[in-house]
């Protein structure tokens, strides 16, 4: 299906987004129509209490109500945001995970300037990864002697996941402090060298997307893009299959660390 | 409507002839340190303009060189991904900590809070000059770096470890320059809080403040209890760098393939606590002494007392005090639970309500005024809409959830660059225009002032309104080029209207350095203390002011801020 793209926020294509364009939909309304009211009170103040002959400045100590109603009615909405909209919103994204056992789950990790997506195979349980086996073709150090990780998938700059179907994605950094950006999926997550980070999302249409690095990394910073495909299930399944045969038991990932200095 | 002396224009009879290098160069007058902030400040502004002003041909124009000037930078005339983010973080770093704080603090802290208080000059002279000449090699010293091999720093202004504890020599330059400035503005925090708190003026209590006074002063506490930390980060990282510790960097990273040789088991993000703690009072640093500028502009040219003084001054106390609670708001997406992101999302909703009421007294000041448009009235006014934006726009990006769509995108950019840009810098050039009777003796022209003032306005707007659309759309910040991306290439087109703003913008800015300097000269003579009939006390000194400041000691007899019916200022140190 083909988006377009402009200057407002992009298609929205994950479960959970809606939430979060509605608050920021809401929120600009909000901000509008506290900017033209504050506007076109100072315009009317500018014209109508311009120096001119004749007139002259009112001195006496004035006090007016209004402001203290609209500084309560501000308050009001700003409680009403935190509590209806950005604590529930934030709560089902970053801690309500959908059960594993539903879900597919994937590892990636981040390095400059390039995302290795790593899938878990046929056995669902992902290799054990040591920097001491990283080189050229095995750029995040999967075990491929062990039995969980011989028929790991990895690949470079390339996810795919099924539609209408939860993923779990383990965030991971080998270098530099990198984020997970995908605007279509109002995804966003640092990648932290040191830590684990888990997210979830689930995709509702079919297409093809990008995943962005958010945060600055290096040199290569801006082409630090990874092509984000939504399949239908079949597609994923069939795309799946595809990729263990041409796995085979003893060869290794055709990934290579895209190597930049 | 001043009483006293009008022997303007001599200046410089001191006591006794001091030499030219002590009375210009190493002098101990907080007027000539005042105005030796200022005119550097004003160096690295342009400066630090500039960088941005080439970066913006890159953005417009991905790929090809640069007109004109393209050779002196790289080979082919294009600016290179290198160069872009040392570009980029050099932008924030001089216009930041080189450029807005000593511009805003140095020079009118500086130059006004021992006028505004009636004392001789700051508490503690010598300290003053020692916080201009260590400013100054912290200026020379990020200068310096960028003719390093490698270049200078490239790791943003707010350099994130690792990248920046594995980057090349110049961030170990950088972090040198940034202990300097750091020394620096702490040295001018405690000048300030004991000038304005122990040199007062006979009668003069806190409530009689200008409130350029008590916004100088909360800006001295914020500098004074937020730099430290980052004082100490800054030698952290320094350590990482050189002496091979791992404050910064945790085990088992991998760089370019090769694991790194360092001793691990440290934490990236402790690096961010550090330095948000200081970077988001900092925010108010650069904010609060406009908001004291404009408040004394509104003031003198509505005829009118203040609306809500004491409302006012609560509200920019509470304000600061706020600001040493949100600093995490700029790391929501570092992986926070949920209890951290709810508490400083709160915190950030509740600071906006000073904000809101600070903008509301402004407001209601204006109510009943008989306006004056003169250029520094113009600035001061136009602070109001722009803030209001900055502020505004803030709203989204201190909600965590809607803060995932805009974290670290163009939005952020705008934002802050309206609070900053036509808020700050604008407040501040409005302050040039209305003091600067009373540092030379001489007005600024104000045809030209109003050229330059319609210019900016509009070009600003240019600039930083459609960023917000961009950050909207999703495009991240800090891309060399950003139509990589799709949503990246469908918003293109608007980074050449920013660009062609921003040189436009560049360009309006000619006739405000050369009118600054030739009225020095030229300009009208003022031929009074108090021009534009004002109230406190700096406008009891003649124009420009003499060595230690009044001829005669003043006295305060009333609020800072009152008039008589026919629109006559009643100054405070009138009997």
């Amino acid at each position: 299906m083909e988006h377009k793209y402009g200057y407002w926020l992009p298609p929205n294509i994950s479960a959970h987004g809606a939430g979060i364009d509605q608050l920021i939909t809401f929120l600009h309304y909000f901000m509008a129509v506290l900017f033209i009211g504050w506007g076109i009170y100072l315009v009317y103040c500018l014209i109508a209490f311009r120096e001119r002959p004749g007139h002259s400045a009112d001195i006496t100590p004035k006090h007016f109500g209004v402001p203290k109603f609209l500084e309560i009615g501000i308050v009001l909405i700003e409680v009403c945001l935190l509590v209806f909209f950005s604590y529930p919103i934030w709560a089902k994204v970053k801690t309500e995970f959908p059960n594993e056992k539903d879900a597919i789950r994937i590892d990636v990790t981040a390095e400059q300037f390039a995302w290795n997506i790593h899938y878990p195979g046929k056995d669902g349980v992902f290799g054990k990864t040591s920097i001491e086996k990283i080189d050229g073709t095995n750029p995040i150090g999967i075990d491929r002697e062990s039995a969980e990780g011989k028929d790991d998938l990895l690949v470079l700059n390339e996810m795919k996941i099924p539609v209408n179907k939860p993923v779990i994605v383990t965030l991971r950094s080998k270098d530099v402090i990198h984020s997970f950006a995908i605007p279509v999926m109002r995804v966003k997550q640092d990648a932290i060298p040191g830590m684990d980070i888990p997210i979830w999302f689930e995709a509702k249409e079919t297409g093809q997307y990008e995943i962005g690095c958010a945060q600055l990394c290096g040199i290569g910073h801006y082409r630090m893009k990874a092509n984000f495909t939504v399949l239908s299930q079949e597609d994923y399944d069939k795309w799946l299959d595809e990729e263990h045969k041409a796995l085979g038991l003893e060869a290794a990932p055709t990934a290579a660390s895209t190597e930049t200095k | 409507m001043s009483g006293h002396g009008t022997g303007a224009g001599h200046a410089h009879e001191g006591h006794h002839e001091l030499p030219f290098w002590r009375k210009y160069i190493f002098s101990t007058d907080h007027k000539v340190i005042g105005l030796q902030y200022g005119i550097t400040a004003t160096f690295f502004l342009l400066f630090g303009f500039g960088l941005m002003l080439l970066m913006r041909w890159q953005l417009a124009f991905p790929g090809q060189a640069i007109p004109v000037i393209g050779k002196m930078i790289s080979d082919d005339g294009v600016l290179t991904p290198e160069l872009y983010n040392q570009f980029g973080a050099m932008h924030g770093t001089i216009m930041i900590f080189l450029g807005v704080v000593p511009m805003a603090v140095g020079a009118f802290a500086n130059y006004l809070v021992p006028l505004q208080v009636g004392a001789q000059d700051m508490a503690f002279p010598k300290l003053n000059s020692a916080s201009y000449w260590v400013y100054f090699c912290g200026g020379v010293v990020m200068l310096a770096s960028f003719f390093f091999e490698g270049g200078a720093a490239a790791s943003g202004w707010t350099s994130y470890p690792p990248l920046s504890d594995i980057a090349n020599n110049a961030q170990s330059v950088w972090l040198v320059g940034m202990v300097f400035l750091i020394t620096s503005s702490l040295l001018g925090g405690v000048n300030t809080i004991v000038t304005a708190i122990q040199l007062r003026a006979k009668g003069l209590g806190f409530m009689n403040w200008p409130v350029h006074v008590w916004a100088q002063v909360i800006t001295a506490f914020l500098l004074l209890l937020a730099f430290p930390p980052l004082e100490a980060a800054g030698v952290l990282q320094l350590m990482d760098r050189l002496a091979g510790t791992s404050f910064f960097l945790p085990s088992g990273l991998v760089v370019s393939g090769e694991p790194l040789k360092v001793s691990g088991g440290g934490n990236p993000l402790l690096w961010q606590h550090l330095f948000w703690f200081l970077a988001h009072p900092e925010v108010y640093v650069l904010i609060l002494p406009a908001v004291g500028i404009i408040g004394e502009i509104y003031v003198t040219n509505t005829r009118k007392p203040l609306y809500g003084y004491k409302t006012l001054v609560y509200s920019l106390i509470f304000l600061g005090f706020m600001s040493f609670i949100v600093w995490a708001h700029h790391m929501f997406m570092t992986g926070m639970g949920v209890t951290l992101s709810n508490f400083f999302q709160t915190t950030t909703m509740i600071i906006s309500i000073p904000s809101v009421i600070i903008l509301t007294t402004y407001l209601l000041t204006l109510w009943g005024g008989s306006i004056r448009y003169n250029t520094a009235m113009l600035f001061a006014l136009a602070f109001l809409p722009m803030f209001a934006i900055g502020g505004l726009t803030g709203l989204p990006l201190g909600l965590t959830a809607s803060d995932i769509h805009l974290h670290d995108t163009y939005y952020v950019i705008g934002h802050f660059h309206y609070v900053v840009a036509p808020g700050t810098l604008f407040a501040l050039m409005g302050g040039v225009y209305f003091w600067y009777p009373k540092i030379t003796g001489r007005f600024m022209s104000e045809t030209w002032g109003k050229i330059h003032f319609w210019g900016s306005i509009i070009a600003i707007n240019g600039i930083f309104m459609p960023m917000l659309f961009m950050g909207m759309a999703g495009v991240s910040r800090r891309l060399y080029d950003q139509t990589v991306y799709m949503h990246g290439a469908a918003t293109q087109n608007l980074n050449v209207l920013m660009s062609v703003s921003a040189w436009i913008l560049a360009v309006m800015q000619i006739p405000f350095v050369i009118n600054m300097f030739v009225s020095w000269k030229t300009g009208k003579k003022c031929e009074s203390n108090n021009p534009w009939d004002a109230t406190t006390l700096e406008w009891a000194a003649t124009c420009p002011p003499p060595h230690e400041n009044f001829t005669t000691p003043v006295e305060v007899y009333r609020d800072p801020y009152q008039f008589n019916t026919a629109n006559q200022a009643i100054p405070q140190f009138k009997a």
